[in-house]
């Protein structure tokens, strides 16, 4: 070896070493990838301000549960609550602390049609391959001076697993018997037609290529991309464009259980926006982890829900509803170390 | 004696660490295929046969049918097979009889090492944005649903993706019949044309096939570039231009968001017959060249 490489290497070696406090707490977690951007901000915020670091790859809500069970990461992510199979195969209990919500628009590629307004009816029937015709009266009649031509629909869907397909059918699910009872919902169900795309990206080049497609996409995602965005009618009966605005105002009228684990499929305001979920980070309700990194843990969650809201909606992701804080603070005060309160 | 002894162990370490990593290397395919199959079992038990009888993958209900993804892979991999075979064929005949040396053989032969290397992500952009838009048009003028994507677009992609592989093990073997045949076949009179379809091509036929069949294992297993331009639709293809699924797609595409064990152990399943698949087509691929090469030796 070159002398002068290696006392480079060795000097390297010692200020690599030095970087990193002796007493620093680093905090392990995986999973959704769909509020990544918005974790690697406050992960990178909190860890100037408060020294621990918090490592997290976004792997897939799957991986993140996956690892959880597993006991390899401190806490695991996911963009829709656990089943009732997964809460079962978990060694503990878990506990769910929302962090902020997304939303799931309606692309559509319609030539001369900008602004389309839509129900949860009409997309189900769209989705289950029973409204085949764009002109079809069900559209027309809800879209009235719109000058729709006579073009066959296309559906677009994601083909990986994903929590955007997870909001998605669960409103499907929710709004529509017929949808519950042939489709269902989850990150991947049996899509009765249509073509996949991988990612928000694979749906999107989709929808923007075929004319007379219709697709789904996280709320940001089109919004970045300037694309086309149904307005979709609430329970109050108006229409309604997705914003980090009307998915907040939406989140904050419906009730909230205790243990935060709701789909947001319908809204009690005019300005609501109806199709959206909270993403949640899934720590154990018993921690099992050193008394020093439990601190860590508490206090970061604390941290994430209510100081770490500021940087969501510059992001694209809307902010937790008052209501919700209230409860994830309840549900982080609640956990205990060992059993133990700490 | 001492540096002599020294030498002995010496030379012992290094067999010894040949033999190690080579062995490593068995072990390591040898427990990847034990690891395929103890993490497939769960899904082989529940649902035997129906697996690739039943064309039903909806993993809310835990109803896993494979049919389709099979039919989506075969369908793709031999369109893609027989529209290669003409390109890689001629690629194998100029390179391997009429342009064995010289300049413009050796920039041939680099293109296509490039074509061989170049990332399957690539290939796959290049589909969706170039190719589809193409096949759209198509799609159109004939008046059939203008996705664009589909089993047609995917076979393409996977026909220019093989190509370089199967040329190159033409090639190879067309070079290596031996002269005396040609020369004797020459003496008699025979054209240049003549001695290549009665005498090269006979002989070099097993070999040929060999090439093949290993550019058909590749595509088979290919996954990035099929999965951007096939439409990833589970139903069973109603025709080439319909959008359809493949096995390794399939996989590429569920796996990370799979939490139900059954749901899991299916796609590990799809992932078991995958290997053995490949792994059968590259061992007769494989036995037929070497037999090749024996019988010219």
């Amino acid at each position: 070896m070159n002398p002068r490489f290696g006392l480079g290497l060795l000097t390297g070696l010692v200020m690599l070493g030095l970087s990193i406090p002796a007493h620093a707490v680093e905090l392990l977690g995986a999973g959704a990838t769909f509020p990544y951007p918005f974790y690697a901000k406050i992960n990178d915020v909190y860890a100037k301000k408060s020294g621990t670091k918090i490592n997290y790859q976004s792997i897939g809500s799957g991986g993140g549960i996956q690892q959880l069970k597993n006991q390899t990461v401190d806490f695991g992510a996911s963009d829709a609550f656990l089943n009732a199979e997964e809460v079962q195969s978990m060694p503990g209990k878990v506990a769910h602390i929302p962090t902020c919500l997304g939303a799931v628009a309606i692309t559509f590629n319609l030539p001369g049609v900008a602004h389309l307004n839509l129900t949860d009816e009409v997309i189900a029937q769209i989705f289950l391959g029973e409204i085949k015709m764009w002109n079809d009266a069900k559209i027309t009649k809800i879209n009235p001076g719109v000058l729709i031509v006579p073009l066959p629909i296309s559906t677009v869907h994601r083909s990986d697993g994903s929590g955007t397909s997870a909001i998605f059918t669960s409103y499907l699910a929710h709004r529509n018997n017929s949808w519950k009872t042939k489709v269902g919902a989850g990150k991947s169900v049996n899509w009765p037609n249509g073509i996949g795309g991988k990612g928000n990206a694979g749906v999107a080049g989709l929808v923007k290529q075929v004319p007379g497609s219709i697709g789904y996409v996280e709320q940001l995602y089109a919004k970045q991309n300037k694309m086309a965005v149904a307005a979709i009618r609430n329970d109050k009966g108006t229409y309604v464009l997705p914003s980090e605005e009307s998915v907040s105002q939406a989140a904050g009228s419906i009730t909230i259980p205790g243990d935060t684990c709701v789909a947001i499929v319908d809204t009690k305001v005019t300005v609501g926006y109806p199709i959206s979920s909270f993403t949640w980070l899934l720590v154990y309700k018993d921690l099992k982890l050193t008394p020093e990194k439990a601190k860590a843990l508490k206090a970061y969650l604390t941290w994430v829900i209510h100081d770490g809201q500021a940087y969501a909606e510059d992001l694209g992701y809307s902010t937790l509803p008052k209501l919700a804080v209230k409860k994830a603070e309840g549900i982080i005060n609640g956990l205990t170390l060992n059993g133990k309160k700490f | 004696m001492q540096p002599r002894k020294r030498q002995t162990i010496g030379e012992w370490i290094f067999k010894a660490s040949l033999v190690l990593s080579g062995g490593l290397i068995v072990a390591v395919l040898g427990l990847m295929c034990l690891t395929l199959l103890t993490h497939a079992w769960p899904s082989i038990v529940a649902l035997k046969w129906k697996f690739v009888t039943t064309n039903t993958w909806d993993p809310i209900t835990s109803t896993f049918g494979a049919e389709a993804f099979v039919i989506g892979t075969l369908l793709t991999s031999l369109l893609a097979l027989f529209i290669s075979l003409p390109f890689s064929l001629s690629v194998s005949i100029f390179l391997g009889e009429y342009a064995q040396r010289g300049i413009l053989s050796e920039v041939f032969k680099a293109m296509i090492n490039m074509l061989a290397g170049i990332p399957s992500v690539i290939y796959g952009f290049w589909g969706l944005f170039v190719l589809v838009p193409w096949i759209r048009t198509f799609q159109i003028w004939v008046g059939i649903p203008p996705f664009g994507i589909g089993i047609f677009t995917a076979a393409l992609i996977l026909a220019l993706m093989i190509i370089p592989y199967a040329a190159a093990i033409g090639r190879d073997v067309i070079a290596m019949v031996p002269n005396e045949l040609k020369e004797g076949a020459y003496s008699l009179g025979a054209t240049r044309m003549e001695v290549l379809l009665t005498i090269v091509l006979p002989t070099a036929r097993s070999g040929l096939f060999a090439g093949t069949l290993l550019s058909f294992g590749r595509a088979i297993g290919e996954t990035m570039a099929v999965t951007m331009v096939i439409g990833n639709s589970n139903l069973l293809p109603t025709s080439i231009f319909a959008p359809g699924n493949t096995m390794a797609s399939v996989i590429a595409n569920e796996f990370s968001e799979a939490t139900n064990a059954i749901h899991v152990s299916s796609l590990i399943e799809l992932a078991l017959y995958l290997f053995v698949i490949t792994a059968i087509i590259n061992i007769i691929g494989k036995w037929i060249i070497q037999r090749t090469e024996v019988s010219h030796g």
